[in-house]
């Protein structure tokens, strides 16, 4: 008999994999595809009237030809109004798709929200299940309650056609009675509102024209062509100069004062992090091991994989002999295990570790951390 | 090449210039636009000393890459793109030195330079105790185990169809720097020694993260025992931890196997972390140059004060009272007049907008072109 090779699948299994992936998509497109939704299914209660989003044990899994990737594997965080919010991971830890599942954008049919709740708070005060509301309902949504920016601007700008008419379409779909002029007038006003100065130029310019920070304010102007409630900015400044980036953050931030929207800031970038966010959520493997306000995270990193993250970057004026690195990688998404998903990286295991996956434990009544260090601390609580 | 060429129309023309027809006038005008070879090496030659020679792995004096953006009639460029422009550097044996700078200022450029991947336009290149200014293809084979690269993206830079083993191997056979039937325990325990298990040696790149990857790059680069090394963004493309990891592979190499390097980078602290001393690049010139911890302490050029300002820093509770920049990079094929930052300095003066300020040594080893500063 042949030895079973780690990281391969046999075709027995394939079929197998390939027969359950059917079903589910099936089940799961067949539910979104319904004519009538009930509205009790998606008409829901916030559970604080100051938040305007909770997720809520969400689960969004890719059924893919090779297993179930449990890319949001049960996150909860709450989103409060007029703050910003970021979510720091390395790539592959879900940070992505939680934004995506917010705005239903996740590829479809692979992908798919398989459990949990996304509460959000309209603009006129009625709550809705995301995870759950028709399509026709989304598409007033999207755009307009919520928008995101996202990471690269160069491929997120249609080539083909001018910075306008893109920024028209904008208005044109979502603002009431818009017509050709005033969505032109309205897309000038937002390139100038995002300090460019040769609005009218580029109006008329194709994406490949501008330069990279260019195209990311493009990009903001059409996120707040309809003053959304909620800013997803996916990874805004990853492509961008550090001086670029200065001037994004800049940007982002008075204009997040200006229409009193909350921000979703994703990014790797710690140092971006400190200085836009109100509260932190740190994210490993499909699951929120850390969440706080902006001073507990940095003043006390409880996770060690939060600590790792903050000492293993390099900071300007900070000299070390040797960077902290955090050992491995991110386990793979398939098939991970049922004890702490860091353990095989952790530097500060215990003999509790090797238990089931570790529960939240408050630190205090904003701060959680999903550790088996602090199992003690809940006890005292 | 400009003069022959107007020398040999004197003495076979009989004919005055008057008289010739329309053609000939406009060719010969287009011709003369040509921005004649000798202007580019107008500064004087001086060699570097044998001590400094003796100090130095590498001395650049005033290298120069020029590339055409417009031609002429009979293909001759009329218009360049400075991508380098007047760069002079000097890396000791076993340091590091730092290439910071925003996107297309021609941190790139000056590290291909400089491996002779691109051929330069103008400048002497010392490597090693020799004078390789003017060495042709064959010769810069012979240096070329001596000097090597390692590039910013990972998944680009591995031929998808060779193995691990034979990306390696490639070069250590070539420059036959081990016998044939020894090869493959040499690149197995040099591949060990970067991190990356002897049991890879027959798999595909397409079978590793990037971290993974940039770790075969640099058991690459390393095979063939460099003095030399550019590195070309090497961390930029990967994560916070596997970056980390990175880095002090780097530096254990370097003490272990007394390299030089050449780090480029974007990321300011990366950089601060790595080298001993710092360039800072604006616009295809050196704005500039010193000891990490002066360039850091101290800076001096209001382009790096706003660079080091710009750099975003994981403390809540640090004050926001940052520089910003306003624009973006002009474009290097059509720079401002005078100093090429004005467009965007905080501090700039009428007489930036005039005249080039020049590039000299204010302390020992921090340079500096600024007219903020004494010009003589």
């Amino acid at each position: 008999m042949k030895e079973k090779k780690k990281g391969y699948i046999s075709y027995a299994e394939s079929r197998q994999i390939i027969k359950y992936n059917k079903q589910q998509i099936r089940y799961y497109e067949k539910l979104k595809k319904r004519k009538h939704i009930p509205e009790s299914e998606y008409v829901v209660q916030m559970r604080d009237e100051n938040n305007i989003v909770e997720f809520d044990d969400l689960h969004t899994f890719f059924f893919t030809d090779t297993g179930t990737v449990k890319a949001v594997d049960g996150v909860s965080f709450d989103i409060p109004a007029h703050s910003t919010v970021g979510i720091v991971g390395e790539s592959g830890c879900g940070k992505s798709v939680t934004s995506l599942s917010l705005l239903r954008l996740v590829q479809a049919p692979q992908g798919q929200i398989v459990s949990g709740a996304i509460r959000y708070r309209m603009k006129d005060g009625s709550c809705y299940d995301i995870s759950k509301v028709p399509q026709e309902m989304m598409e007033r949504i999207s755009g307009k309650e919520i928008s995101m920016i996202f990471q690269e601007p160069m491929t997120s700008l249609n080539p083909v056609f001018t910075i306008g008419y893109q920024l028209d379409e904008v208005s044109l779909l979502h603002i009431e009675g818009a017509t050709k002029e005033t969505a032109r007038q309205k897309s000038i006003e937002m390139l100038e509102l995002v300090g460019i100065a040769n609005a009218e130029g580029v109006y008329k310019s194709y994406p490949h024209e501008l330069s990279g920070g260019m195209r990311q304010r493009v990009m903001i102007a059409m996120a707040l062509c309809c003053q959304p409630n909620l800013i997803i900015a996916d990874e805004p400044t990853t492509a961008l100069d550090v001086t670029i980036q200065a001037q994004i953050l800049d940007l982002l931030r008075g204009l997040k004062e200006k229409f009193d929207s909350s921000i979703m800031l994703i990014t790797h970038d710690l140092g971006v992090i400190a200085e836009m966010a109100d509260f932190v959520v740190v994210m490993y493997a499909g699951k929120v091991i850390e969440a706080g306000n902006v001073f507990e995270i940095f003043d006390h990193p409880s996770h060690p994989y939060t600590i790792g993250l903050l000492r293993s970057k390099p900071v300007i004026n900070k000299k070390v002999d040797e960077l902290y690195c955090i050992k491995g990688r991110v386990p793979s998404a398939v098939d991970l295990p049922d004890y702490c998903y860091f353990k095989d990286r952790c530097d500060r295991c215990t003999a509790a570790c090797g238990g089931k996956y570790p529960e939240f434990v408050w630190l205090s009544p904003t701060h959680k951390v999903a550790c088996h260090l602090y199992d003690g601390v809940k006890e005292e609580n | 090449m400009e003069e022959k060429t107007e020398n040999t129309q004197e003495s076979t023309s009989p004919v005055p210039p008057k008289k010739q027809n329309a053609f000939v006038t406009n060719a010969k005008k287009l011709f003369q636009a040509g921005i004649p070879r000798a202007s580019l090496q107008d500064y004087d030659k001086t060699p570097p000393t044998e001590e400094e020679l003796k100090e130095n792995i590498l001395i650049v004096n005033h290298l120069k890459k020029y590339f055409p953006v417009e031609t002429n009639l009979i293909g001759q460029p009329i218009r360049y793109l400075k991508a380098v422009d007047d760069v002079s550097l000097r890396i000791p044996y076993g340091k590091t030195l730092g290439i910071v700078g925003e996107s297309g200022c021609g941190k790139t450029t000056l590290g291909r330079t400089l491996l002779g991947l691109y051929g330069k336009t103008a400048g002497e290149v010392y490597f090693d105790g020799a004078d390789i200014t003017d060495f042709g293809e064959r010769q810069m084979n012979t240096i070329r185990k001596d000097m090597q690269v390692i590039f910013q993206d990972p998944y680009s830079s591995l031929s998808p169809r060779f193995t691990v083993g034979g990306i390696i191997s490639e070069g250590v056979a070539v420059h036959k720097i081990v016998p044939r039937d020894e090869i493959k325990d040499y690149v197995m325990a040099l591949m060990e020694r970067c991190g990356l298990q002897p049991q890879y040696y027959e798999r595909y790149p397409y079978e590793f993260s990037g971290g993974q990857r940039q770790r075969i790059c640099i058991a690459r680069a390393l095979a063939v025992k460099p003095k030399f090394v550019v590195c070309d963004e090497p961390v930029s493309a990967l994560d916070v931890s596997i970056q980390a990891q990175i880095l002090n592979l780097l530096r254990e190499l370097q003490t272990e196997m007394q390299l030089a390097y050449m780090f480029i980078s974007h990321d300011l602290s990366v950089v601060q972390h790595v080298s001993d001393s710092v360039g800072v690049m604006y616009l295809g010139s050196m704005v500039e140059c010193g000891p990490t911890d002066r360039i850091f302490e101290n800076p001096m050029h209001p382009y790096t004060k706003s660079l080091l300002s710009a750099v975003p820093v994981p403390d809540p509770r640090r004050k926001k009272d940052r520089i910003i920049l306003q624009g973006s990079i002009p474009s290097p094929a059509n720079p401002p007049s005078g100093c090429r930052f004005h467009t965007r300095c905080p501090a700039c003066m009428d007489i930036c907008k005039e005249q080039a300020p020049v590039y000299r040594e204010y302390e020992a080893g921090h340079s500096c072109a600024c007219h903020l500063y004494p010009q003589e």
